[in-house]
């Protein structure tokens, strides 16, 4: 097993380093100066004053080296934890700007991700075995997985803001706080500003595991070892229990594979939401040009999807005896 | 008598009709006998083999009467039935290599089972690991995943398991058909062998390797388009068959000792009947080479001798022609 996490972690390194490059080339790549963007924006018309900002900045931003010493810079500094100063929130420094939002993503990814996969498993794997359950949460099934983020987001925004007006449609606490703080009164106040955005990526997840689970119940059900303890007498309730057991598997190695959309529904859905997490700061970041901001949000995504996955595979590992010695290079 | 099955008929529902895969199918076996039961594929062999343990959801229990050990068996009834399963009677099915949970070690799964019956693992356990030393099997494959183990090795687990509450009747479908000729022997000596020791009282044989069932069966039954057509002892469904159908079968196995050569073996021509709408009369006549008018009708299983029958209205010309 040691060789098999190994060969993973050097695969998920390699991927994280070819991340990080294109992180790094992309900006660079791209046509236009950002300095002189800056510089036009604050409408420097001296010449000299001008050249001598521009070195100045570039000198600040390391843009003043040739490209590959950037690099090497640039992985020097990550490690240093030293993502670069953002432009937008200029001169607090990028890592500090994308800390603020974490958790406030973390916050709204974690509980929709989880429970979308607990609740939606659990109702799929119930509607395997009721009629009744299969002919309703089914089809609505269909319909929730089949929405796009942002317009359930936007509907829901209408319904539980505008319409019925339970909860605030936008920011991630109220404009009453100077701040976020820790206060029973602030932290009520966040979850009444967090329900519709993580309803909204809750309900989307949710349709997804449900139709999966029931049709990978409904295939364990018909195995040949689910008939042949049917046949041996087994009760139901054991039929069940490893038929659900082994439908969780393929749910399991699927919820890797959905972390990267699920992250990409979070920040459409706190655009439409104005919640304050990462999405709404690419946003900010790509409206104000803020490269290295945007690099380094990049960045969080990139490490975010990659340890989901990376425990995903552990798990999964853990749960199934058949990767377990097909990975020992044991018996076929 | 430890089996008893009487006028059996089991159809399969199916959005064109009812197929009627056994159509009144009547035997007995005995007590310590080894049945064997021959067919093409689709004639109602296996079939015949589930109903007497488990229908599944797209069969029904249309008549007929099964008892075992002089007590019914409610074979259309899923529930009643389910007291019955493993402990009055047992299979060992088809798809052994794919009857065990792939992610259950065994010893947990048999747990799991004889749990969900109330009975104790720790009671069963030096029986079960003295029939695993039976069968060449070491205890250690108790902590082993299914995977770990070879075809052959899957076939004697799940034989060993199918019969630990030492059923009093075992029906054991195509237990060979995956496996290599040396494996097939063992699996068939082993079965003789559970017969032998007392492990089950009973057993059918399905399959459609005359010759291997030959070997171990003590009575043969052979079916034709979900009924019998012949009943006899082993050696006689081998040697003098009267059916027309058994002969045919028979002529088309290669015999030891014997050079072909460039002489083909006889096939038998054409198709078992759709059950679908099954024809009147004897269902073999499309093929059989002495059909004549009185075929037209369903010919009964008529005794020949001590422990033969046969279905077939032309026995004696069948006899002259042979």
């Amino acid at each position: 097993m040691g060789r098999y996490f190994r060969r993973k972690l050097l695969i998920y390194g390699v991927t994280f380093v070819i991340a990080v490059t294109i992180n790094f080339a992309i900006p660079r790549m791209m046509p236009g100066d950002p300095i002189a963007r800056m510089l036009a924006q604050n409408k420097v018309s001296n010449v000299e004053s001008a050249a001598r900002m521009h070195a100045y900045y570039n000198d600040l931003f390391g843009l003043d080296v040739p490209l590959w010493q950037q690099y090497l810079n640039y992985w020097g500094a990550l490690f240093q934890g030293d993502l670069g100063v953002s432009l937008f929130a200029f001169p607090s420094p990028v890592s500090s700007v994308v800390l603020d939002a974490l958790p406030y993503t973390l916050g709204l990814l974690l509980p929709a991700i989880l429970l979308s996969w607990f609740v939606g498993n659990g109702l799929g794997a119930i509607a395997a075995r009721s009629k009744w359950l299969d002919n309703t949460a089914l089809p609505v099934s269909y319909l929730l997985t089949a929405v796009p983020y942002m317009w359930l987001a936007i509907l829901l925004a209408w319904v539980g803001g505008v319409i019925l007006g339970w909860f605030p449609v936008a920011g991630g606490y109220s404009f009453s706080f100077s701040g976020p703080q820790f206060s029973w009164n602030f932290i009520v106040d966040a979850l009444h500003h967090w329900f519709l955005p993580f309803l909204s990526l809750f309900l989307v997840a949710l349709g997804g595991w449900a139709i999966g689970m029931r049709n990978l119940v409904i295939y364990e059900l018909e195995s040949d070892y689910s008939n042949y303890m049917q046949t041996l007498g087994a009760p139901r309730r054991l039929v069940r229990r490893y038929a659900f057991r082994n439908a969780m598997l393929p749910q399991i190695s699927g919820l890797a594979l959905q972390l990267g959309v699920v992250v990409g529904g979070a920040l459409v859905t706190e655009v439409v939401f104005a919640y304050p997490g990462l999405g709404s700061l690419v946003l900010d970041a790509i409206q104000n040009q803020d490269f290295f901001l945007l690099q380094g949000i990049l960045l969080f995504i990139v490490i975010g999807v990659l340890v989901f996955n990376f425990l995903a595979d552990v798990v999964y590992v853990l749960v199934d005896p058949r990767t377990r010695l097909g990975l020992e290079g044991g018996a076929s | 008598m430890s089996l008893e099955v009487n006028d059996l008929r089991v159809h399969y529902r199916t959005l064109k009709g009812d197929v009627r895969a056994l159509d009144g199918v009547s035997f007995d076996v005995a007590d310590g006998e080894i049945v064997g039961l021959a067919g093409e594929s689709g004639c109602g062999k296996t079939t015949l083999g589930k109903s007497l343990i488990r229908l599944d959801g797209r069969m029904r229990h249309v008549g007929g009467t099964v008892a075992l050990d002089g007590e019914e068996l409610p074979i259309g009834d899923d529930r009643a039935m389910n007291k019955r399963r493993f402990k009055d009677v047992s299979i060992i099915p088809q798809y052994s290599m794919s009857a065990m949970n792939p992610t259950r070690r065994i010893g947990r799964m048999i747990a799991d089972l004889l749990g969900s019956r109330g009975i104790a693992y720790r009671d069963l356990k030096r029986e079960l690991v003295q029939r695993l030393e039976l069968v060449g099997l070491p205890e250690k494959v108790l902590d082993n995943y299914p995977i770990e183990l070879s075809g052959g090795m899957k076939q004697r687990m799940v034989m060993v398991i199918s019969t630990l509450l030492d059923p009093s009747l075992l029906i054991a479908d195509e237990v060979t058909s995956a496996l290599d000729v040396s494996n097939q022997k063992a699996v068939a000596e082993t079965l003789v062998r559970f017969r032998d020791m007392g492990f089950v009282k009973s057993m059918i044989v399905v399959t459609h390797d005359l010759s291997l069932v030959y070997q171990i069966a003590d009575t043969i039954m052979v079916m034709y388009a979900g009924r019998i057509v012949e009943k006899a002892s082993a050696e006689t469904i081998v040697k003098a068959p009267q059916h027309p159908y058994t002969k045919a079968l028979i002529s088309a196995l290669p015999e030891v000792g014997l050079e072909y050569g460039d002489r083909k073996l006889k096939s038998i021509p054409g198709k078992p009947p759709q059950l679908l709408n099954p024809p009147t009369g004897c269902r073999f006549r499309a093929r059989c080479p002495l059909a004549g008018d009185e075929c037209a009708e369903q010919p009964p299983l008529v005794g020949i001798d001590r422990g033969h029958e046969a279905a077939c209205w032309k026995l004696e010309e069948s006899n002259a022609r042979a």
